[in-house]
């Protein structure tokens, strides 16, 4: 039992956060948000340099080979400053590439992944499709040399970003992934509540070759829920370093505003409120750790699942409880645009639904549950 | 990070289950498994038979029978007594007076006493709070005044749990009532259950359970040798007490069992539908809830302890959110197991001798009455959030 860090581990989250500190500000991210392309060219650069984009990656093609465990750090501290580059995504479209890729795949793809010189995204949601991974209605039909793809797909993180997109469609022999050019897209592009790039993507009569398809046909599902499963671990360590940093920023106010004469720390009220969410902080982290631990080394599907879904149960509870309480405490200040807690406040609402609520999860929890019973 | 316990705490775990499961008497487990009243000598017989095993008092000092075992040792122990559900093993001598005794007691104070607690020959009660002097603990007004080589001890003591079985209460006393501050002037005073002018009234919850009683000193002398630590300095001794390791204050095994039981139960009573309660999703939401707020609370637990094994430095204050969540869960479990009954939650108390009826049902409602004190106890959880608010956070 030991929940520290490894001295690697923390070297890296120490120098991310610093970096972040320095050049990811809370004004440098404005900038960034308000940019053309929505993201930091330079800040990606620098992250490569670092590693983070190689951390999850396997050794082989230049990667670290790491886990969940090892990104917990990273993903906290990112948590904190806000970070809106399309790291998620690249993550789980570069994870499904080293995972089912072939060779000519995995290598046209994952050094240029770490070496940060391409980003990628994820092309699976549908309308209508909630969080249910099985439920796939694009349709991808064999034609001579290749495949066509037909379809549409909602809320596509890092879409507008990325050189590569990996794509879900069904075929006869079941849901299928298939490595498109971004190129071969069309595109609805748009920024998210938290800030983020993203894009409704249609397909239309799509053709791909033969080389598209990702792994055995058919064979999609478990790497997806596999894939989600690590990112969901991911948001939960992201959405501790926010829960941290609001919790912190509004105890800092309560101590600095005054009302009635006195700073308003002083008022019962408040008090037993921002401890509320400190201990929503506390028990968050412990169940990131959780979800990180397991994505990275459960014994079966099944204890995966059940630890990330209870995880994300927690964190999205804690996302709502903490997000809403800090804005309330700040009174009108936290309604405003122009501070941070507001920007955090989003990315912990997005949080708290992203791949699935916690209602999602409760439900895939009890169904696992009595599965094993 | 390795949530795991190691090869050698899993081996301690199991040789710890498995003694425990060996040797807590059939009876008593069932009378703690049906949530049966626990009197004096059910209570004092499990402690006996910790006490031969060595076991009773494992954070003592070698020399007075503790067990060297480590700090993840000790958490791993209290965890398995909770889950294998023995009696609970009573506090106020193991975990109060003992340690108390260890770091202020006299060299006589503790060949005398400690031997007695160890042995479960004393049985031990904490007189505490009074009628006016709850949260406020500080206020209280019980006097002790000195005369020759005795304390003159009169005042009223409340909630004080287990009182009727004690042999033994030690007491914050005033003793001098014109300090400045109301934490001086009071002193911390054994006092013998059996001294004249000592008068034990029952008081008896909503639950009709005989637990704690009013305590009354009318001009009871005390030896002067009782005087734990100075006189007018108890209140650094009652600190000593609330900061001391309070490591299994949440309660994790115990509600681990609690809950394991509930989901059986669940499973096994109809809904509406007549299908099994526990795939009602209004009913299973509720319960997972629980379920995942306890993963967090025994994580949180082992991250505490894991930090305090590598800094050596206790967590101070944030323990009191283990009290919090523990007993919000443990209130969670009673309210669910009461649910889980629905309209047979309603029977209570037997009338006449033909009346039986299913003690362990009929036991649901009245423990989810009786656990509404968790969250008032030993420093009620609004009391618990002033602490964390003050030392933690600096408000």
């Amino acid at each position: 039992m030991n929940f520290d860090y490894s001295e690697e581990q923390q070297l890296l989250a120490d120098s991310v956060r610093r970096f972040l500190a320095k050049d990811y500000d809370f004004e440098t991210r404005k900038k960034i948000v308000a940019s053309d392309e929505g993201c930091s060219a330079d800040a990606w650069a620098t992250l490569a340099e670092m590693g983070v984009t190689g951390l999850p990656l396997p050794a082989e093609f230049g990667g670290f080979g790491g886990g969940a465990v090892d990104l917990m750090g990273v993903m906290e501290a990112f948590g904190d400053a806000l970070v809106v580059e399309p790291y998620l995504a690249t993550v789980m479209a570069a994870r499904l590439v080293a995972r089912a890729g072939n060779e000519a795949q995995r290598g046209s793809v994952l050094p240029r992944v770490v070496e940060g010189r391409m980003r990628l995204a994820l092309a699976h949601t549908e309308r209508g499709a909630r969080y249910n991974l099985a439920q796939v209605k694009t349709a991808a039909k064999p034609v001579a040399g290749g495949w066509q793809l037909e379809g549409e797909k909602v809320v596509v993180l890092g879409a507008p970003l990325a050189e590569k997109v990996v794509v879900s469609a069904r075929t006869a022999k079941g849901t299928s992934l298939f490595l498109v050019d971004r190129g071969a897209l069309r595109f609805r592009a748009y920024r998210t509540l938290d800030e983020m790039r993203a894009a409704d993507v249609s397909l239309q009569a799509v053709e791909v070759g033969a080389d598209a398809l990702l792994g055995e046909e058919g064979g999609a599902l478990p790497l997806l829920e596999e894939v989600t499963d690590f990112a969901t671990a991911l948001v939960c360590a992201e959405a501790v370093g926010a829960i941290k940093f609001a919790c912190d920023t509004t105890l800092e106010y309560l101590k600095t505003r005054k009302q009635f004469g006195v700073p308003i720390g002083t008022f019962q009220a408040l008090q037993h409120r921002i401890v509320d969410m400190y201990i929503a902080h506390e028990q968050a982290r412990s169940m990131a750790c959780v979800a990180a631990s397991r994505a990275d080394s459960a014994q079966s599907v099944r204890e995966r699942q059940l630890a990330v879904s209870a995880a994300k149960i927690k964190i999205a509870d804690a996302c709502r409880h903490v997000s809403q309480e800090s804005v309330q405490l700040h009174g009108g200040m936290g309604m405003s645009e122009e501070l941070k807690v507001s920007h955090t406040f989003r990315r912990l609402t997005v949080i708290a639904q992203q791949f699935g609520d916690a209602e999602h999860h409760l439900g895939r929890f009890a169904a696992l549950d009595t599965e094993g019973t | 990070m390795d949530l795991n316990y190691s090869q050698e705490e899993l081996a301690f775990r199991d040789e710890v289950r498995a003694w425990l499961n060996a040797n807590l008497p059939q009876d008593l487990r069932d009378k703690v498994a049906n949530y049966g009243e626990l009197g004096r000598e059910d209570l004092l017989r499990w402690h006996r038979i910790l006490a031969k095993k060595g076991w009773v008092a494992p954070a003592w000092p070698k020399e007075w029978g503790g067990t060297d075992w480590n700090l993840v040792q000790r958490y791993i122990f209290e965890e398995e007594l909770g889950f294998v559900g023995s009696p609970p093993l009573i506090p106020f001598g193991l975990s109060m007076c003992g340690p108390v005794l260890l770091r202020f007691g006299s060299e006589a104070q503790k060949r005398r006493f400690l031997p007695r607690i160890y042995d479960g020959e004393d049985f031990w009660c904490q007189g505490y709070s009074e009628p006016g002097s709850g949260s406020d603990l500080a206020s209280l007004k019980t006097k002790a005044t000195r005369d020759g080589n005795e304390y003159v001890v009169n005042g009223q003591k409340i909630w004080t749990t287990l009182g009727h079985c004690a042999d033994w209460i030690f007491c914050l006393v005033r003793t001098d009532s014109n300090m400045a501050k109301k934490q001086e002037g009071i002193s911390f005073l054994l006092i013998d259950m059996k001294s004249p002018g000592i008068t034990v009234r029952p008081l008896v919850l909503m639950d009709l359970g005989r637990e704690v009683n009013e305590v009354f000193f009318e001009d009871v002398r005390v030896p002067a040798g009782n005087l734990v630590y100075e006189e007018n300095k108890g209140w650094t001794v009652a600190k000593y007490l609330l900061g001391h390791e309070r490591m299994n204050t949440g309660r994790v095994g115990a509600s681990k069992r609690e809950l394991a039981k509930l989901k059986a139960f669940a499973s096994a009573q109809p809904g509406n539908d007549g299908e099994p309660l526990i795939r009602d999703p209004r009913f299973r939401d509720k319960l997972t809830r629980v379920e995942v707020e306890l993963m967090a609370l025994e994580i949180t637990n082992l991250r505490f302890l894991d930090q305090m094994r590598r800094t050596g430095q206790s967590p101070g204050a944030d323990v009191s959110m283990l009290k919090i969540k523990g007993t919000e869960i443990q209130q969670a479990i009673t309210e669910l197991a009461m649910q889980a009954v629905g309209p047979l939650a309603q029977p209570f108390v037997p009338v006449g001798s033909d009346a039986e009826f299913d003690a362990f049902t009929a036991g649901l409602a009245p423990r989810y009455c009786n656990y509404r004190k968790t969250t008032i106890y030993a420093g009620s959880n609004e009391i618990q959030r002033n602490i964390i608010s003050k030392m933690t956070l600096g408000l």
